[in-house]
Parts: C-alpha cells; sequence; structure tokens
C-alpha cells in the first residue's frame, strides 16, 4: 500500500508540475495575476507530494518491503538503518527521485525568497523550474519507477552496493545533486530574463547568491567524493579523470565562470549575453552529467546504471533543453546591449581571461570525456584516455588562471593604474618566490621546475587573498571594513591557494610502495618503518574481515597504529579493502591490505600522501567563502529600498 | 575601451584560447591515447611496438602463478580464440579473480608477455568491461560462423 502511496503522489506531483510550468508562464505572457499566482501555490504543493513520495520510498527501505523492485535490488535485512535509509539515492531511481525532490524545494526557496521580485519575472522563473521538474518527473514515471513491485516478493534484498555502505558516500549524493539541481535556479532566471527581453543589474544580482550557493554545494559534493574514492576505493587516488568525476567537474568549472562574470554583470551591466549563455552551459552541463552517468554509455568505476531507454529519454530531455535555451538565446541575446566599456588594465578584463581560461580547462575536461565514445562511433577505434593527457590538458589553462587571481583580485573596476598595483603586488610576489622554493627544495629536498611553480602559485594566491583582509583590520578608524561578498571573495581564493599546494606537494612527494609482509615483519618506506604485528578476523554487521595490525615508527619513535582490512560482504560475497589512514596535517600514512601470497606473507601497500588534507580543506574553505558572499546584505534589498540605495549600489562602486 | 574594441579583444582571446587549445590537445592526445588491442590481433603481432595500450579478456582459470610470498604475478588472458600471458608486479584489484573479465594496460616485451602497469576490474563480480564483452562476442560469432561451415 505505501509504495503504490508514493506512486500516486509522484502522478499528481507531476499534475502540479504541469500546472507551475504552463500557468505562470502563460500568465505572464497574457499579463493574467490570476495565472501567474498559481506558481508558488502549485510549487508548494509539488514539493509536499515529492516529500510524500520520497517518504514512502524511504519507509519501504526501513521497512525492508522486497515487493518493492528497488528496494529488493538494493536492501539488505541485516543493512544499518543509516544506509537502508541512503540506499534510497544508492542507484538510478531513487537518485532521480532525490534530484525531483531537490529540485522541489530549491522551488520553494525560490518562490519564498522573490517576493520582492517584479510579479511577472518570478512567475516566469517558477514557471522554467516546474518545466524542468515536468521532464525528471516524466523520465521517473515513464522510465524509471522507484515504486515497481516484484511478485512474488523474495525473502531478502540483494544488498546495497559495499562501496556505497560508507558515511562519506552517504552523503555525496544528497550535496552534489542539491549544487547540480541548484544552477537550475540560474538557468530559470536566464530563461526569464530572456523572455521578457529585460536583463539588468539588479537581475544579475538577484541571480548571484542563488548561483553562489548552488556553487557552494557542488563544491562540497565533489570534495565529498574525491574524499570518499580516497579511502574507499582502497588505493590511495583523490582523482581519476573518471568521466563521472568529470560529469560534475564540468559544471563546477562552468559555474565557477558564471559566477564571475555575474559579479562583472552587477557591478558594471557587462558580458549580459556571455552570462546567459553561461548560466545555460551550467545548467547543460548539469544534465549532461546525468546522462553520463546513467545511460553507461562510458567506461567507469562509479556508474551504476545501464540502460539504453533511459539514455535516450534523457537525451531527448537534453535536446530539448538545451536547444530551445540555446534557440531562444539566438533570438534574444542580440537585443541586450551593453554600453559601457573598460580598460585593458581592469578588473573586467581579469574576469574576462577568468572566463576564457575556466571555459577552455572545462572544453578541454569535455573533450577528454567524449572523445572515446565519439572515436568509437566513428569506428577509429577503442580508446582510452589517462589521467596524464587530463592532467596536462588541465593544468596549461589553470596555472595562468592562478597567477591572474591575485592581480585580479586588487584591480579596481574600469580602470587601473599600474603603479600602485606592481608596489601593491611586491610584498606578496616576494613572499610567494621565497616560500614556493623554500617548501619542497628544503622541506623535501627536491625542486622540480612544476613543483616549483606550482608552490609559488599556491603561495601567490593565498597571499594576495589574505592582503585585503589584513588592510581592512588596520584601516583608519572610521573607514568602512572589507564588505561581506570581498571577504567571501577573499575565503574563497584562500581556499584556492591551499587546494594548488595540496595538489602540488601530493603529486609531487608521494610515496607508493607495494610490499609482500609476513607477520612481525617490518618493512621501510617513505622514512617510516612499517611493522606488521598480527592478523585477525572480525566480525561486522554484514561482513567479515581479515584485520591487519601494523605498527607504524619513524627512527624508532612509535607513531601510530593502523588497523587495513580486507572485508568480504557476506550477501554480494564481495571483498573490499578498507585501508587504514594515519592522519596529521602535513601527511597522510596509508596502508592497504592486498591478497594472500602464500607462505604467510600478504600483499600491503604502503603510501605516503604529503599535503593531501590541504586538497580537501581547501575546497571546504572555498565553499565557506561562497557562504560568506551569498549572505552579503546587499543581496536582500527589496524592490523597493533598491530604488532608493540605486545611486549607491550602481556601477561606480568599488568591489 | 569601446565596447567595439571590447569585443574585438574578447573575442581574440577567446579565439587565441580556442587555437592554443586545439593544438595541444591533438597534441597531447597523440601521446596519451592508449588503444584498446584484441588479445588475437597482439598474438599475430598488430599490437603496436613501442607504446603502452590496453587489453581486456577473461582470466584462465588455474593460470595465476606466483612464486609463494612474492608479489609478481603471471596470468593468462583469453578472447576464448587466443591466448596472452600477462605478468604484473604489484597488488591485483579486489575482484580479480580467475574466470573474470579485466582489462590492463602496460606493453609487450621482448618474448611476447605483457608486461602490465595497471590492472583494472570493476567492482561488481557480474560487470564485464564493454570492450571485452564486445572482443568475446566477436570471436563467439566467429567460432559459430566456423562451426556452420564445417557442418555444411
Amino acid at each position: 500500500m505505501i509504495p503504490e502511496i508514493g506512486h500516486f503522489a509522484l502522478i499528481v506531483a507531476l499534475a502540479l508540475a504541469i500546472c507551475q510550468g504552463a500557468m505562470p508562464l502563460f500568465g505572464a505572457h497574457r499579463g493574467d495575476r490570476a495565472l501567474m499566482a498559481v506558481a508558488r501555490p502549485a510549487a508548494i504543493g509539488q514539493l509536499a507530494f515529492v516529500i510524500v513520495a520520497f517518504g514512502c520510498l524511504t519507509w519501504s527501505f526501513l521497512q525492508s518491503d522486497f515487493s518493492v523492485l528497488y528496494v529488493a535490488n538494493h536492501s539488505h535485512r541485516a543493512l544499518p538503518d543509516l544506509y537502508k535509509v541512503s540506499a534510497v539515492w544508492g542507484a538510478h531511481e531513487g537518485s532521480l527521485l532525490l534530484w525531483i525532490l531537490l529540485l522541489a524545494i530549491w522551488t520553494v526557496a525560490v518562490g519564498r525568497y522573490s517576493r520582492e521580485l517584479p510579479e511577472a519575472f518570478s512567475a516566469r522563473v517558477i514557471g522554467v523550474l516546474g518545466l524542468v521538474s515536468v521532464g525528471f518527473l516524466l523520465f521517473t514515471l515513464l522510465t524509471s519507477n522507484p515504486f515497481t513491485r516484484l511478485m512474488p516478493a523474495p525473502p531478502d534484498g540483494a544488498d546495497l552496493n559495499p562501496l556505497l555502505q560508507d558515511p562519506g558516500l552517504a552523503m555525496h549524493p544528497p550535496v552534489l545533486y542539491t549544487g547540480y539541481v541548484g544552477f537550475s535556479v540560474a538557468f530559470a532566471f536566464a530563461i526569464a530574463a530572456m523572455i521578457s527581453g529585460n536583463l539588468d543589474q539588479s537581475w544579475a544580482r538577484w541571480t548571484r547568491p542563488w548561483t553562489t550557493w548552488a556553487w557552494l554545494f557542488l563544491t562540497v559534493g565533489i570534495a565529498l567524493g574525491s574524499w570518499w574514492a580516497y579511502y574507499e576505493l582502497g588505493w590511495g587516488g583523490w582523482w581519476f579523470w573518471d568521466p563521472v568525476e568529470n560529469a560534475s567537474f564540468m559544471p563546477w568549472l562552468a559555474g565557477t565562470a558564471l559566477i564571475h562574470s555575474l559579479a562583472v554583470t552587477e557591478k558594471r551591466g557587462l558580458f549580459k549575453s556571455w552570462t546567459l549563455l553561461l548560466a545555460i552551459t551550467a545548467f547543460s552541463l548539469s544534465l549532461l552529467g546525468t546522462f553520463l552517468v546513467r545511460s553507461g554509455i562510458l567506461v567507469s568505476v562509479h556508474s551504476f546504471a545501464t540502460d539504453p531507454e533511459r539514455g535516450l529519454f534523457i537525451l531527448a530531455f537534453l535536446g530539448i533543453t538545451i536547444g530551445g535555451a540555446l534557440g531562444l538565446y539566438a533570438w534574444r541575446a542580440p537585443s541586450l546591449d551593453s554600453k559601457a566599456g573598460f580598460r585593458p588594465l581592469s578588473r573586467e578584463t581579469f574576469l574576462l581571461l577568468n572566463n576564457v581560461l575556466l571555459i577552455v580547462a572545462t572544453t578541454l575536461v569535455l573533450i577528454g570525456t567524449l572523445a572515446p565514445l565519439v572515436l568509437e562511433v566513428l569506428q577509429v577505434g577503442k580508446i582510452s584516455i589517462g589521467p596524464p593527457w587530463f592532467g596536462i590538458a588541465f593544468t596549461i589553462p589553470m596555472l595562468p588562471l592562478l597567477f591572474l587571481i591575485g592581480i585580479g583580485m586588487h584591480t579596481a573596476w574600469r580602470q587601473q593604474a599600474l603603479a600602485p598595483l606592481s608596489k601593491q603586488l611586491r610584498l606578496p610576489a616576494v613572499i610567494a618566490i621565497i616560500a614556493g622554493i623554500v617548501l619542497p627544495g628544503v622541506f623535501y629536498g627536491r625542486l622540480g621546475l612544476l613543483v616549483t611553480v606550482g608552490c609559488i602559485a599556491g603561495f601567490w594566491v593565498l597571499s594576495t587573498a589574505v592582503m585585503p583582509v589584513i588592510r581592512s583590520l588596520r584601516r583608519p578608524a572610521g573607514t568602512p571594513r572589507i564588505t561581506r561578498a570581498a571577504l567571501g571573495m577573499c575565503v574563497a581564493h584562500f581556499g584556492v591557494g591551499l587546494f594548488t599546494l595540496g595538489v602540488t606537494i601530493v603529486s609531487a612527494f608521494s610515496i607508493e610502495s607495494d610490499r609482500s609482509m609476513v607477520v612481525g615483519q617490518t618493512v621501510e618506506a617513505a622514512g617510516y618503518e612499517f611493522e606488521l604485528r598480527g592478523l585477525r578476523n572480525v566480525d561486522g554487521p554484514n561482513f567479515r574481515a581479515l584485520e591487519g595490525e601494523i605498527d607504524i615508527r619513524k627512527n624508532g619513535e612509535f607513531v601510530g597504529q593502523l588497523r587495513p582490512q580486507e572485508r568480504t560482504y557476506i550477501v554480494q560475497q564481495n571483498p573490499m579493502t578498507e585501508a587504514g589512514i594515519l592522519v596529521s596535517w602535513n601527511r597522510d600514512l596509508f596502508v592497504a591490505l592486498g591478497d594472500s601470497l602464500g607462505q604467510g606473507a600478504w600483499s600491503v601497500r604502503l603510501q605516503y600522501k604529503p599535503f593531501i588534507r590541504f586538497i580537501w580543506v581547501g575546497c571546504l574553505v572555498m565553499a565557506l567563502g561562497g557562504l560568506i558572499a551569498a549572505s552579503d546584505r546587499r543581496y536582500r534589498v527589496s524592490v523597493r529600498s533598491e530604488a532608493r540605495e540605486g545611486v549607491e549600489l550602481g556601477p561606480e562602486e568599488p568591489a | 575601451m569601446t565596447p567595439r574594441k571590447q569585443r574585438m579583444l574578447a573575442v581574440g582571446l577567446a579565439g587565441a584560447g580556442v587555437v592554443i587549445a586545439t593544438v595541444l590537445t591533438l597534441r597531447a592526445f597523440e601521446e596519451n591515447m592508449m588503444f584498446f588491442v584484441d588479445i588475437s590481433e597482439v598474438v599475430q603481432g598488430n599490437a603496436p611496438a613501442d607504446r603502452n595500450f590496453r587489453v581486456g579478456g577473461l582470466v584462465v582459470q588455474n593460470s595465476v602463478e606466483r612464486e609463494p610470498g612474492q608479489l609478481e604475478v603471471k596470468f593468462t588472458l583469453t578472447d576464448t580464440k587466443n591466448n596472452l600471458d600477462v605478468y604484473y608486479a604489484g597488488i591485483l584489484p579486489d575482484l580479480f579473480r580467475e574466470g573474470q573479465g579485466i582489462i590492463a594496460h602496460g606493453r609487450l616485451d621482448a618474448n611476447g608477455v605483457f608486461v602490465a602497469d595497471t590492472v583494472l576490474a570493476k567492482h561488481d563480480e557480474n560487470y564485464m568491461p564493454p570492450e571485452v564483452a564486445d572482443s568475446l562476442a566477436k570471436h563467439a560469432a566467429e567460432k559459430a560462423a566456423a562451426t556452420a561451415v564445417n557442418q555444411e
């Protein structure tokens, strides 16, 4: 009964989504206020029914109702309750439902916080979001119904993929999807602006916080995924340039470009059509991500579903959405002309360069992800493009960007004199060069070209990002302190610096060693002594494991003990490596247990990962910067007060 | 800067970026893409000699050999028609088993042994890498055709 209620609720949600999509858009076109007023109640109603559907599926999981096919395929009685809940989005059907739920939540949030916007505009935004929701609800109901029954019900379920039984991955999809789906808001704002033909600076101001929120969720989501891959896939890599990872990374890159382009549109009224195009691109790449992950057309370590019919539906949906949006763009964008100009040395120029480089990076990642597919279709051969290619292709546009960040942050809008700028940047440049040489040269004893340049870039971004904050702290009494938006920018860029240092050091100075060890043996790797003290069997709730006990010493001094496990999950009989990781701020020691090699020997992978924590901490700091920026009071000005404040908030304001 | 100049600058920069990106992409592709080669092709000597490539197939039953206590391992891969010996010094993935479809990256040595630097097995016991599935299906079809001819 519960699953049928869920199914029915989804159908009602679809009906409401159709109302929410059609009536406000038509109403806005006709200027009919009654029709426009449908938008918010329909969105709230849709959310209510989607919550019911989602609740029903969660309930079926908690009750272990194996007469539901989806539950039978992805759960088990012995599965801990936490993972029963996370199993809801552990596979295709449920993750779609999660997508729809998040879209409904975003829509209601937009409805709630857009009361101050012109009525026709917010009606159009909510209408467009309704249409997106119609697409996803149809997709779910027609091709991927999570409530399909299985008769007769099996006595027990097939269990959740053991890789997904992990707190990191329980959180990863909801956070990532919140980001993905969040770009639909920027998309809807763009479409609404194009329909109305009215795109001014207040449009950019309304769009900015929403985009920043979506971006910060996506940032955290990707970081969680990378962290999970690091400790759960068992082999210590933090990014594989796998198609599924790229699928989430491309919207991130486009979204980052969008955030920066929106800044220009808001402050100076420039780059309008470019901003629109980026908003469309970011959302399209989110949809493409879904397509890539869910259609199973690309070989990947993470994708869990393959179904050509679904792929076809998403492709059609993608075609309609992107094609329609670009068509509208081609028709409307030329009328959005901007008059203002800017000097070559100005913040606008640096943000333009930022956009060019980010889009080049996005394009390269896209090419690398799709090339194997295209070449196979063209019958050129089956190829794979490995991490080395992505490493090079991504570094080329990103390295100059890192140096530009530091200059761009200190450059004024419209026009900047060179002398004061170079005087200002002299100190951080000196700090960056010294620190960038000392860190690899003195602490790691090797000065490669790439590692030195990478470290200098990292310290350069860090020191230039700190400067405005210091300046604000030391400002003369009575002058205004740094705005939240500017502080957010500094914090986010500080995160970029941490991330850069982490990536550079971990890529250059990681040590990895596969060894054969017997109990009682001590081996040396990366300056640490690893002693295998013992092996024993342990039982988990739904797995059995062999656990090693490894003592780590440095120069005879005890550093810590690790207990890596080789688990076998009872239902699916899948072996899984659960690595032991000894964390410290400047390095991880990572031990994974492999197979038995005979004669009491075991294969063991020992790894030393310097600065790897900087990667994820850097991402979190970036997201924190987004949070600070999005909470700037400026974004909460109402339509009425805006008219009053219009003068000081205009293009003249330095940021 | 006038809007016109501005646009020219934007277009120029974007154009330069695209050109640089294309050139670098094509060059890097040359060096970094790895072809998947059928085991039968490898056995017939049609594999690239001095560069890495990918092979995939089923691990032949009872073919996994190692000196007890050593990491180095040798096993045989098959596409059901031809066999290829693979040598690997490292930890095999969790789901590496005899009878399982796997993919290996590496190159051929002088003795025709494939020296792998990476061995991949998907985290799902029923999973068959698409390349391997294609390769197996092709040889199954050839076999069926051959049988049909013999019977005539």
